[in-house]
């Protein structure tokens, strides 16, 4: 009883050291999908902990020095138990089975969020080693920085310049790829005021380990104030910049841009595809130096 | 034109203190031992009896030998990360600088997968199955020592790679465009690619070979239905091996056009795709986990019985629930990358069709269950090692069944949940399994048990060790830490990670055990001495002599039923009842020794050295050399010799003195 009372007061500081992780949702999707998380784990849990625990008991119950154990060597196949022993997983199965496939449809990362608000779109393209923001409706840009109006659905549309990277928000939501030549989308929202973390899940070489931003998820005046503040400094993340931004680089500190061209996202995702793009000739990808 | 291809003295890593003082390790074990040979004069013995023989049992042996080698090596990764990560909290760095720390996590997945369990597995099936068989050797001989030294070959060059250039940062699933000449110019991509088509060309001949050997060679009476259980799932693991292995080799094959020949299958640019290399490598690499936990579930039925006194409970849900997985493990790839952005419909049929799989192995954890119902399970350390598993693969099972539901996975995907979970079903799976199956087998092999004692307190370093290193890695998964991270800058994460680093330290006490325990046995031989069927046991490898003699049986075994020996003894054994008479022993056709197999991966070796460090001319040496020993093995005169009455006789008369003595 005491290991169980320290297992169960371990579990509780671990589970409290869990904030900022994705059992600290700030958003809907990153609710809905700990909800999934919970749900399935205890549909499997019910068949799990009795499974465990049969299995201990009978091992114990059974060991050859128990003189009031039976012995019997004849109990090789009974029809009835084999049913029961094909019928529990598969009901296990069937359920969280539904739960599985009702939430691919529900928190298909490209569904928009159903809200009054009109979404914010935000391109994220992620370089070595390093993520770009572009908000082509502000016309504003920044790297390692991303800003977002809380309560607002944001729509993100996703790319890379380089290697696959996984774009990662834990505490709102879904993680989606970005690979060259292809856009992905990934709709997300913040509830809650407040800064979170942002990172690239996928290994994607030297500097991955830096590929960290912050998440600030302030309220819309807020967001009009860092646009505006925006525009006015920095510089402006034209042709030239980008190919200097390209370069590999690692442990990049935040940085905006007042103004961006228009359609960088798109020429970069043609590039990437190996099309002629005329209005820009942009290197999509950056030639790691031999060490 | 430099006759040295890419190769000269900046190729070794003067500079790197770490590395040098692993290879000067490296290199002083490889002296000592050779130089142990030497002493003993044993070169002839080895060459004669081990390296150039077509044994089954031999060659079974020298697979499991290589596995423990590079269990060792991939252990040593497996601490160096989990140190590195203990440390380098907030600001600091750690020790392993990303470039070295890329290669450590990139060569314990690739040693670990492919040169540690994969050896192991196949090494069981080796020396197991053509004894439960009840036959003399394998389908084709002299191919299975070509696949074993092909997998040595493989491991080989790794091995070189830590000494001479460098291993690929590209992890061990290598995705391309990572993996390609773009981004991974050196020469450790090429030692990755080299090394797993040198050994995967091998592991797909033992697969041929074996599901040659177990459909068209079975002992008189042993219908399919009769097979013990273990050669049921070595038949579905070897099926497995000859359908994923050509994509492996196939997709690693298209990764090497686009370096050596500038083609374009996964590059950014020219139309190539890299969403097909990650299609490709898990099209191989979910079947790849069936492969390798297949045999072992195997095991556990085999141990399970055995120390329960009772036959398997319910042997055909068993042999169908193994070909359930064999086929389903095909339909279950994409699992492995729900976020790259599939529609819906995909990611929930994958989803569901990944629970599926978890339906048939739910019925073997409750097979095994009654198994033990109604029986004596006598705690051995094999039934240690199966009871931990049932316990532990059940929540890795669960984990795993979780992540199938893609809302959660979108969540957890490159998280170190996945890691937890991954080695909740490898080490509490496959890990425990083949140290049951190396516990349980030992005495057919060598004729002497190994330490009890050892056995049971390496176990528990393993369980425990266990515990503590990888339950951490689900909390922090939870929190948000994603794998292969070099440096972390979360301070709420480092106590976690040092508990997962003492964790890996009783892990290592448990591998100390490990060779405490082979060492101690070996010394005390006499007194560990055992007789042929040690365990009471139910099939028919334990019908022999302990170790076997190179024909395994002196009379060719009749079956009538499962559990063959079982029935023999609970009949009286036959050989007995005829007192006073010399059994009449006739003579046995048995395959010759050959050296193909170790002058073919000779020859391997110097072709994927050369192809890597760009040294053409060597290439075709080596390339023509190979074509030459396959000429000379095809012209062969005589390929079997005969064993005569007499030398059976005479073995078995030994054998006799020595039992009774």
């Amino acid at each position: 009883m005491r290991y169980s009372a320290l297992a169960l007061a371990l579990i509780g500081v671990a589970l409290g050291g869990c904030s900022e992780g994705v059992l600290d949702p700030k958003g809907p999707i990153a609710s809905a999908e700990r909800l999934i998380l919970f749900n399935s784990l205890g549909i499997m849990l019910a068949i799990v902990i009795p499974t465990i625990l049969a299995t201990l008991a009978v091992a114990f119950w059974f060991r050859a020095s128990n003189e009031r154990a039976s012995y019997q060597p004849d109990f090789t196949y009974s029809g009835r138990l084999e049913l029961l022993v094909w019928s529990i997983p598969m009901m296990t199965v069937l359920l969280v089975g539904g739960v599985a496939w009702v939430g691919a449809h529900d928190l298909d990362p490209r569904k928009p969020i159903d809200s009054s608000v009109t979404p914010v779109t935000v391109q994220v393209v992620s370089l070595d080693w390093k993520w770009l923001f572009i908000y082509p409706e502000q016309r504003i840009a920044s790297v390692n920085k991303l800003v977002i109006p809380v309560g607002t659905p944001i729509k993100f549309d996703l790319t890379s310049s380089s290697v696959m990277n996984s774009f990662f928000l834990p505490q709102l939501g879904s993680q989606i790829y970005t690979m060259s030549g292809m856009a992905t989308r990934l709709y997300l929202q913040a509830d809650h005021i407040g800064t979170y973390a942002g990172l690239s899940a996928m290994y994607s070489g030297e500097g991955f380990s830096d590929m960290r931003f912050n998440v600030d998820a302030v309220t819309d005046d807020g967001f009009a104030q860092w646009v505006r503040e925006t525009r006015e400094t920095g510089s402006v993340l034209d042709e030239q910049a980008y190919t200097d931004l390209v370069k590999p680089s690692k442990a990049v500190a935040p940085v905006t841009y007042r103004a961006v061209v228009p359609d960088l996202f798109s020429s970069i995702v043609n590039a990437g595809m190996g099309t002629q793009d005329s209005s820009l000739s942009i290197c999509s990808t950056s030639r790691r130096a031999e060490r | 034109m430099n006759l040295l291809g890419r190769l000269d003295w900046n190729a070794i890593p003067l500079h790197e203190p770490i590395i040098m003082g692993a290879t000067v390790f490296m290199v002083l074990i490889v002296a000592v031992v050779f130089g142990f040979i030497t002493m003993k004069g044993a070169w002839l013995y080895l060459w004669r009896e081990w390296i150039t023989t077509v044994d089954h049992k031999r060659i079974g042996v020298m697979y499991i030998i290589l596995a423990l080698v590079m269990m060792l090596r991939g252990f040593s990764d497996a601490i160096m990360m989990r140190a590195q990560q203990a440390v380098a909290a907030g600001g600091a760095q750690g020790y392993l600088p990303p470039e070295h720390f890329d290669q450590i996590f990139s060569a314990h997945g690739t040693i670990m997968i492919f040169f540690m369990a994969m050896p192991f597995v196949v090494g069981l099936m080796n020396f197991v199955v053509p004894l439960q068989l009840g036959i003399r050797d394998v389908a084709f001989p002299t191919l299975n020592s070509v696949s074993f030294w092909l997998t040595a070959s493989g491991a080989l060059l790794i091995n070189v790679s830590l000494a001479i250039g460098e291993f690929s940062k590209a992890g061990w699933t290598g995705y391309a465009p990572l993996s390609g000449l773009q981004f991974s110019p050196g020469v450790g991509v090429d030692y990755y690619l080299w090394s797993l088509q040198i050994s995967g060309l091998g592991t797909l001949l033992a697969g041929v070979n074996f599901v040659t050997t177990i459909l068209k060679m079975r002992a008189p009476g042993m219908s399919l239905m009769r097979m013990p259980v273990f050669c049921w799932t070595a038949l579905a693991t070897n099926l497995l091996i000859v359908a994923a292995f050509p994509i492996l080799t196939a997709a690693l094959a298209m990764l090497l056009l686009d370096r050596y020949l500038d083609f374009h299958f996964f590059t950014l640019d020219a139309g190539g795709n890299q969403m097909l290399y990650v299609n490709l490598f898990w099209v191989w690499g979910h079947p790849e986990v069936y492969i390798l936990i297949l045999p072992v579930f195997g095991v556990f039925s085999e141990v399970i019985a055995t120390f329960s006194r009772k036959p398997l409970f319910g042997y055909r849900s068993m042999v169908a629930a193994t070909m359930a997985i064999c086929v389903l493990s095909f339909l279950v790839w994409l699992h492995h990358f729900f976020t790259m952005g599939a529609s819906a419909a995909v990611n929930g049929f994958f989803g569901v069709m990944t629970m599926i799989i978890a339906v048939p192995t739910g019925v073997k954890v409750f097979n095994w269950l009654f198994t033990m119902y109604g029986g004596r399970v006598r705690f051995s350390v094999p039934v240690l090692w199966a009871i931990g598993f049932m316990v532990t693969f059940v929540i890795g099972g669960m984990t795993g069944v979780l992540m199938a539901v893609p809302p959660a996975d979108f969540q957890l995907h490159n998280s170190v949940f996945l890691i937890a979970h991954f080695h909740n079903v490898i080490i509490g799976g496959v890990v425990f399994g083949v140290m049951a199956g190396y516990n349980y087998w030992f005495p057919k092999a060598f004729g002497f048990r190994l330490d009890e004692r050892w056995g049971k307190v390496s176990f528990w370093c393993w369980f425990t060790g266990f515990y503590l290193a990888f339950m951490p890695l689900y909390l922090l998964g939870l929190m948000g830490m994603t794998r292969r991270m070099q440096h972390y800058d979360n301070p709420a994460w480092q106590p976690w990670l040092v508990v997962a680093l003492i964790g890996t330290v009783i892990i290592m006490a448990g591998i100390a055990c490990q060779v405490v325990q082979l060492v101690v046995s070996i010394r005390n031989r006499e007194k560990l001495r055992v007789s042929d069927d040690p365990w009471n046991a139910r099939t028919l490898e334990w019908a022999t002599t302990s170790p076997p003699p190179p024909w395994n049986f002196a009379f060719q075994p009749v079956v009538a039923g499962l559990d063959a020996y079982w029935s023999s003894k609970q009949r009286g054994r036959a050989k007995e009842d005829k007192p006073g008479l010399a059994p009449d022993y006739a003579p046995i056709e048995m395959p010759k020794n050959s050296a193909t197999g170790f002058v073919t991966a000779f020859f391997a070796v110097v072709i994927g050295f050369a192809l890597i460090w760009h040294i053409w001319w060597l290439a075709s040496v080596g390339a023509f050399g190979a074509f030459l020993t396959l000429i000379a093995f095809a012209f062969r005169r005589h390929s079997e010799f005969e064993v005569t009455a007499e030398q059976i006789a005479r073995f078995e008369r030994a054998h006799q003195a020595g039992v009774a003595a």
